[in-house]
């Protein structure tokens, strides 16, 4: 069973994407920040990570540095999700590290696509 | 003392001065001779040796009579500052380089009153420095106890004379430009201002204190002698009379002398030196005449009916007690004040002579033809030769004339001669009616006046001393008695001929003045005399002048003067100054005047203009064109002033501009990040949504009960939306002034209680406990109700969002101040980051790391309520408190 960790500050979305990871068979993490999910990292290495970028605390770029660091997590795939379109910061998330950018608001299909895809 | 001791002396100290002279020269415009130290104490050319001897004789003769000679002065200074400045700039921008020049340029530069000019100067002054050679004599013979001798060629003052005029011829022709300052004379002559000053107060304090015990002692000894009340009282009102025409007369003599002209005129480097001079010259006759007095008295109670001439009472008194050092120091002062007179004025008159009489009356003609350095030449010979024959000539006259006259006389007659220019001197800088026809006749019928009552007389009296020229019925015609005239018998011969000549003088001046109008030119130097002050920058545009001239005929005059070098440098600088293309064929009335101002140093006004005259063809103008012409330039000025004023305007407009545009660049930024949040915050609830409908879409097989809190997510988020939208556009309204505020009197405890409660239920769901005395007295204050609760609601809502989760405490309190009244909410939350303190209030704050999401809501509403807050002129602020944070606003009592 692959591991799926969750990370955005709004519950609705959250409740929307473990309703969908749990149903295709995910062990699903939850954190509403940054600093949570670094927290859960410690003792978990998921398979990857649904990151969005802002957040409070710790936003998501500062979470994807601290996970490219962490060699534990060296194969841990990393998805940015976030409401920021602009083609500036895309290009800042891929260069940090993450291995796809989707752009809110999503279609759930496409986000399972992309996951399997990467998973694969 | 052995006469050739005292030549070698003589010489040595010549030396002293030429050396001085020298070094000044070399040092140029150093701090050295270029403050306005020098320039005041070169002013003390007026003290010669009729101070320096002659007071002392009239002290002794009539007590208090030296005086007003001085007083006239101190009088003048105050008017100084106006008068003299004026006089300074008129003189520069013109190149003017004596009294001469001066009046005649300003009548419309007419050679024949220049001459007129000069002529009387030379009348005037001539004798003038024949007393001072007459001085150096006297008191040379009285020093080496000589005899004077008949014979001319056996006297030594003679030879005294000679060196004296080899002297000033050197030194004083050094320049071509007689308007170039001469640094090393002015320094020279400061000099000897200070020791014939010092050398005086020596004498003073010698004679007061040394040979006499302090002042009281010379005057109980004084005032025992017999004629000492009749010679030391002012004799009521004619006596007065006599001081005020005194007083008068040395006033007009500060100014029109024509050595005083040239120091305090020609050689005047800064108009500021100015303001030093009018102190410094004052106190400066103040100390010399402080002496005065009890050495006068003192020779009389010395000499005391023996028979020695009062007038060298300061030689005397030393010799009297075979002080030779002092006998000679006292002789030095005196040749000092005579030397300095001689040598400025004979510098003076020989450039008079050149500039205003030899060369427009003759020597032009051969001028026009030679080239620049025999010009020059010869104009230097010119003027050398001149200072050679004025002395010589003073010298002559001095010898045959003046043997017999007191110091005193001779130089009041000088002064009455001199006032005769004063009604057409001060009428050409403050009157702009006055002519030359009007100057030239006021001028003549004073002066006949002055030959009349005090010239002739004195003439005839030398020769024949009972002529009946002093009888008092005069022939039966008592009113044409020459020292009482028109029956006037209670003046003194001197203020007598000066009240009737003036008075004469300056009435013909008016009245021809006003009966005959002046030619077109007249009327032109009129306007730039008067006005100086606005045209001192631009005085060519002044100039009126119409008609033909080629700029190459009047650069070859120009080079005949002043050669190749000089021609083309002050050609470029014209043209630059004017901006006028260097290919300009075509002269302009600017280059006339330009081209007349470079050759007037060197050959005075009304040469340069014939000279100028002869190369270009000047059209008649009219006397209305003129006018016409100076109105037209007048206001050309104004235009000029108002485009420079327009000018600083945009300069100071554009400045704002560059402000303005910087603050829009930060808007636009700040517009920017504000549209990014605001697509930000609204793609959030649309995200939700989509998400959620997405799977209830897809999905057939969800729980009832999870597809039921999907549908509740939707209609949650679609809430948020519109929320936000509305706040959005609240936000804009306040931003763009169309939200108005409805101001009507209000108690903002009730409004508060108001606000609370619809959240009273969320508080008790929270189990958050409220502090809030809804029953505490209120002012009345001035709000919009229904904007102040959505603050109120906004804050509180915001408490109970962030205060402690599980002992959450709210407190609202109201503090009534003088000027406003305070609301404060308070929750015992963890607080804001310092860093955001201020920036919470901003549309979507961007905290520090500008990714961390604010933590409150939808990031609008603290931005609302500070639009609210500020539209009621109140202020919004957040401090953070022990265990907690406080969110405060104002409402202003009006």
């Amino acid at each position: 069973m692959k591991k799926i960790l969750l990370v955005d500050d709004e519950p609705n979305i959250i409740m929307s994407l473990e309703y969908t990871f749990k149903k295709n068979n995910f062990q699903v993490f939850i954190a509403r920040d940054g600093q949570e999910a670094l927290e859960i990292l410690k003792t978990e290495q998921p398979d990857l990570i649904i990151l969005d970028i802002m957040m409070p605390n710790v936003d998501g770029y500062a979470t994807i540095e601290a996970v490219r660091k962490d060699e534990k997590l060296s194969n841990c795939k990393v998805i940015f999700l976030s409401a920021k379109n602009k083609e500036s910061d895309i290009e800042k998330g891929m260069r940090l590290g993450a291995n796809a950018y989707m752009t809110k608001p999503f279609s759930i299909k496409k986000l399972i696509e992309q996951v399997n895809e990467l998973l694969e | 003392m052995n006469s050739g001791i005292l030549i070698v002396i003589l010489l040595l100290y010549l030396g002293l001065l030429f050396f001085i002279a020298q070094w000044a020269e070399r040092k140029g415009n150093s701090k050295w001779t270029n403050n306005p130290y020098i320039y005041s104490l070169s002013l003390a050319v007026y003290c010669t040796t009729w101070t320096y001897y002659g007071s002392i004789g009239v002290a002794a003769n009539s007590g208090l009579n030296y005086i007003p000679i001085y007083l006239g002065p101190v009088i003048a200074f105050p008017a100084w500052i106006i008068i003299l400045k004026k006089i300074i700039r008129i003189s520069r921008v013109n190149k003017i380089s004596s009294i001469a020049d001066f009046i005649s340029l300003r009548y419309g530069n007419s050679r024949f009153l220049g001459a007129l000019v000069t002529l009387i100067s030379l009348m005037a002054i001539l004798p003038y420095v024949g007393l001072q050679l007459k001085a150096i004599s006297e008191t040379f013979h009285i020093v080496t106890n000589s005899p004077e001798s008949n014979n001319v060629f056996l006297d030594t003052s003679t030879y005294v004379a000679l060196v004296l005029a080899l002297f000033a011829s050197f030194y004083g022709t050094r320049y071509v430009d007689a308007s170039e300052k001469r640094k090393g004379m002015v320094t020279a002559v400061a000099m000897e201002s200070v020791l014939k000053l010092f050398f005086f107060i020596i004498l003073g304090l010698y004679v007061t204190f040394y040979v006499f015990d302090g002042f009281d002692a010379i005057y109980a000894k004084a005032s025992l002698m017999e004629n000492f009340e009749e010679r030391n009282t002012i004799h009521g009102l004619e006596g007065g009379m006599n001081w005020m025409m005194l007083i008068i007369l040395s006033f007009f003599s500060i100014f029109l002398l024509p050595r005083q002209f040239h120091m305090s005129i020609v050689e005047n480097n800064r108009e500021k030196h100015i303001q030093t001079a009018i102190w410094l010259f004052p106190l400066y006759l103040l100390l010399f005449n402080l002496f005065v007095y009890p050495i006068a008295w003192g020779g009389n109670i010395l000499f005391e009916g023996k028979d020695v001439n009062p007038d060298m009472f300061s030689l005397l008194i030393p010799q009297l007690f075979d002080n030779t050092f002092m006998t000679v120091l006292v002789f030095l002062g005196g040749f000092s004040a005579a030397i300095s007179m001689i040598v400025v004025s004979s510098i003076t008159l020989s450039t008079m002579l050149s500039n205003n009489l030899l060369i427009p009356y003759g020597l032009l003609g051969s001028l026009q033809k030679d080239n620049q350095e025999s010009n020059s030449e010869r104009i230097v010979n010119i003027r050398r030769i001149g200072i050679f024959l004025l002395i010589i000539l003073a010298f002559i006259y001095y010898r045959y004339f003046i043997m017999d006259f007191s110091l005193v006389s001779v130089g009041m007659i000088s002064f009455v001669i001199v006032a005769q220019l004063g009604p057409a001197f001060f009428g050409a800088i403050f009157w702009k009616r006055g002519s030359l026809n009007g100057a030239v006749a006021g001028i003549i019928v004073g002066m006949l006046i002055c030959f009349y009552t005090i010239m002739l007389p004195f003439l005839l009296s030398s020769i024949n001393p009972e002529s009946i020229f002093f009888k008092e019925d005069f022939f039966g015609y008592t009113f044409l008695q020459p020292f009482q005239l028109f029956g006037l018998d209670y003046l003194d011969p001197i203020p007598h001929a000066l009240f009737w000549s003036l008075l004469f003088n300056g009435l013909v001046y008016l009245f021809v003045s006003v009966s005959f109008k002046g030619n077109y030119r007249e009327r032109n130097y009129a306007e730039m005399f008067v006005d100086i002050d606005k045209y001192i920058n631009n005085h060519e545009n002044a100039f009126v002048w119409k008609g033909t001239a080629y700029v190459s005929d009047i650069q070859k005059v120009l080079k005949r003067f002043l050669g190749e070098e000089r021609t083309n440098r002050a050609l470029s600088i014209f043209k630059m100054k004017y901006n006028i293309a260097p290919d300009n064929l075509m002269a302009d009335a600017r280059l006339v005047k330009f081209a007349e101002n470079l050759l007037t140093g060197h050959i005075g006004t009304a040469s340069a203009k014939i000279l100028i005259e002869s190369v270009t063809k000047e059209d008649k103008i009219s006397l209305p064109e003129v006018l016409k012409i100076l109105e037209e330039s007048k206001e050309n000025l104004i235009i000029n002033k108002k485009l420079t004023e327009t000018s600083n305007e945009l300069k100071v407009l554009s400045a704002l501009l560059k402000t303005a545009n910087e603050a829009l660049v930060i808007k636009d930024k700040q517009k920017d990040e504000f549209l990014d949040t605001v697509t930000h915050e609204l793609r959030t609830p649309i995200t939700a949504i989509r998400a959620a409908s997405e799977i209830l879409h897809d999905d057939d097989e969800i729980p009832e009960e999870l597809k039921k809190q999907f549908l509740q997510n939707i209609i949650t988020e679609s809430d948020r939306l519109n929320r936000l939208i509305d706040k959005i556009l609240d936000l804009e309204k306040f931003e763009t002034g169309k939200q108005k505020i409805y101001l009507s009197k209000g108690n903002i405890i009730k409004t508060i209680a108001n606000s609370l409660s619809p959240l009273q239920q969320l508080i008790a769901n929270k189990n958050i406990h409220l502090d809030f005395n809804e029953n505490q007295s209120a002012e009345l204050l001035n709000f919009d109700e229904e904007r102040i609760v959505q603050v109120i609601t906004n804050l509180v809502s915001n408490a109970i969002k962030f205060c402690d989760e599980h002992n959450g405490l709210i407190l609202i309190s109201v503090e009534n101040k003088e000027e406003e009244a305070i609301i404060n909410v308070f929750n015992n939350g963890k607080g804001v980051n310092p860093d955001d303190l201020e920036t919470i209030f901003d549309k979507f704050y961007q905290s520090s790391n500008q990714n961390i999401k604010k933590p409150i809501g939808s990031g609008l509403g603290l931005a609302i309520c500070k639009q609210i807050v500020e539209a009621h002129k109140g202020k919004i602020w957040a401090t953070n408190v022990d265990k907690g944070v406080t969110f405060s606003f104002t409402i202003p009592k009006i």
